[in-house]
């Protein structure tokens, strides 16, 4: 059900808490249970900065259902703190005009409502600084 | 000494003209223009909302107080058009700060004055003591009926207010509330548009609720208007606030900074907080500050500010008013406007 998952997921979408590894130092965003690199299984809570740059990106023009009516929109993939990379919307831009290596900061905003009577669903977007 | 310790606003990227909107409905643009004094106003992106719109504004204010945000103890949004009925606008925008979960958090209502109540509740709890910091929002992403006078106004934005009583950046000296039972403006439960009770829009409403909040601050402050450098009441059009600092023995000058609605239009809660901002963004130590909102239904609330020597340490740390105001502005025509709105209708 979407609405749990919404909900369990709320520090990672709301304010980019992700895990450090209390061993080798790598940053998994999503939080992860085992590190990947080391195998240790100790995290530390950390949040990740809101500032980085846009790696790559695509401009989405036939969107699915939910999003139809927002196309043309770019999704793209952007580097913060910790040599985290994360997929998020690239927002407030006309689309023809971004480019890679764009610096970008990572805002609160709506994702989706859950139809038209259910609830909001907000998490993060990245805006050009 | 009480009040504001950290201070900040947002504004959407997105515009329209009054000139865009007059033209949609045959109207003469240079005399809504000119009457109202609206050249532009602010629109809220498709995927923001009172909520995402509170939670920028507070961030910049946490910028500026530079405090461990557990510290915070109570969280009141004032708004008009919190997303939800029923479901606490604070709730989202204390988790995605980092606030609580050990936290008073509240959605307060009162027309355009709900944010200055909660800059006022907030203010007052630190006073009693209750706690270190609490934080006051007034935001808003109001809507007018097509065609009606207030689509000419009704604007995004809001400004967020962390009070406590440590680094005081602008010391709350005097504070009054007015209210009366007034139709002037309302929106029964289930309506999309508010309605607004013609004759009862000026003077038995606005005029008479800040002028009766105004003077009886300058009473009880026995302060002069010529003592303070700026002056803000809430900004419904252009010429109101004017007309009102006029009556109450300001001038131009001393409204000028505050006087933002021209370019943004009327952000409802987040009006003359968003004001305040302006000022705040610009002050110098000692600068006395004279505000007074007000909300339909009726009422207003008046704060005397006292500007301290911490002012000229916060104002860099985030983005100014105008830094919003003035840059990036994306223009929508009436077609898009009406789709970011939500204005038409569409297969479900
Ligand atoms: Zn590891």
């Amino acid at each position: 059900m979407i609405t749990a998952r919404y909900h369990r997921e709320i520090p990672q979408r709301y304010r980019l808490e992700a895990g450090k590894c209390a061993k080798c130092g790598y940053v998994a965003f999503p939080p992860r249970l085992v590190c990947p690199k080391c195998k240790t299984k100790k995290f530390k809570t950390i949040n990740l900065k809101d500032e980085g740059k846009i790696l790559t990106y695509t401009i989405i023009r036939v969107g699915p259902d939910k999003f139809s009516k927002e196309t043309p929109y770019a999704i793209g993939i952007v580097e913060v703190s910790d040599g985290v990379r994360l997929t998020t919307q690239i927002a407030d831009v006309d689309v023809e005009k971004l480019k890679i290596g764009q610096k970008v900061k990572l805002v609160f905003r709506k994702i989706q409502d859950d139809g038209k009577a259910g609830i909001h669903m907000y998490g993060y977007k990245a805006v050009l600084v | 000494m009480v009040g504001i310790v950290g201070f900040g606003a947002y504004l959407p990227r997105y515009r329209i003209k009054a000139e865009t909107i007059a033209k949609q409905w045959g109207m003469d643009p240079i005399a809504i223009v000119r009457g109202l004094q609206l050249n532009e106003k602010t629109v809220p992106g498709q995927d923001e909302d009172t909520i995402t719109i509170s939670v920028a504004a507070a961030k910049n204010a946490l910028l500026r107080a530079q405090i461990d945000p557990q510290e915070i103890g109570a969280v009141y949004i004032g708004s008009e058009s919190h997303p939800y009925a029923v479901k606490p606008s604070g709730a989202t925008l204390i988790d995605a700060i980092g606030i609580g979960p050990h936290v008073h958090v509240a959605s307060y209502e009162f027309a355009c004055k709900a944010g200055s109540e909660a800059m006022y509740v907030a203010a007052n709890l630190v006073k009693a003591g209750e706690m270190k910091y609490a934080l006051g929002i007034g935001a808003d992403t109001s809507q007018g009926a097509p065609g009606d006078a207030l689509e000419y106004s009704a604007s995004a934005g809001g400004a967020a207010f962390i009070m406590g009583s440590e680094k005081v950046v602008a010391e709350i000296l005097f504070t009054h509330s007015y209210t009366s039972d007034t139709p002037d403006f309302w929106r029964r439960e289930g309506e999309d548009y508010p309605r607004h009770g013609g004759r009862f829009t000026g003077e038995p409403a606005y005029f008479k609720h800040i002028m009766g909040a105004g003077r009886a601050l300058l009473e009880k402050s026995k302060l002069k208007p010529q003592d303070f450098k700026y002056a803000v009441f809430h900004m419904p059009n252009g010429k109101f606030p004017q007309e009102v600092g006029k009556r109450l023995g300001f001038t131009k000058e001393q409204l000028e900074v505050g006087w933002i609605v021209p370019w943004m239009g009327n952000t409802y809660s987040g009006s003359s907080p968003t004001g305040l901002a302006a000022i705040l963004d610009v002050a110098k130590p000692n600068d006395l500050i004279f505000m007074v909102s007000f909300g339909s239904g009726a009422g207003s609330d008046g704060f005397i500010y006292r500007v301290t020597k911490e002012i000229t340490k916060v104002q860099n740390r985030a983005l100014k008013l105008r830094d919003y105001l003035n840059n990036d502005k994306i223009y929508l025509d009436y077609g898009q406007y009406a789709k970011f709105r939500k204005k038409i209708k569409l297969n479900e």
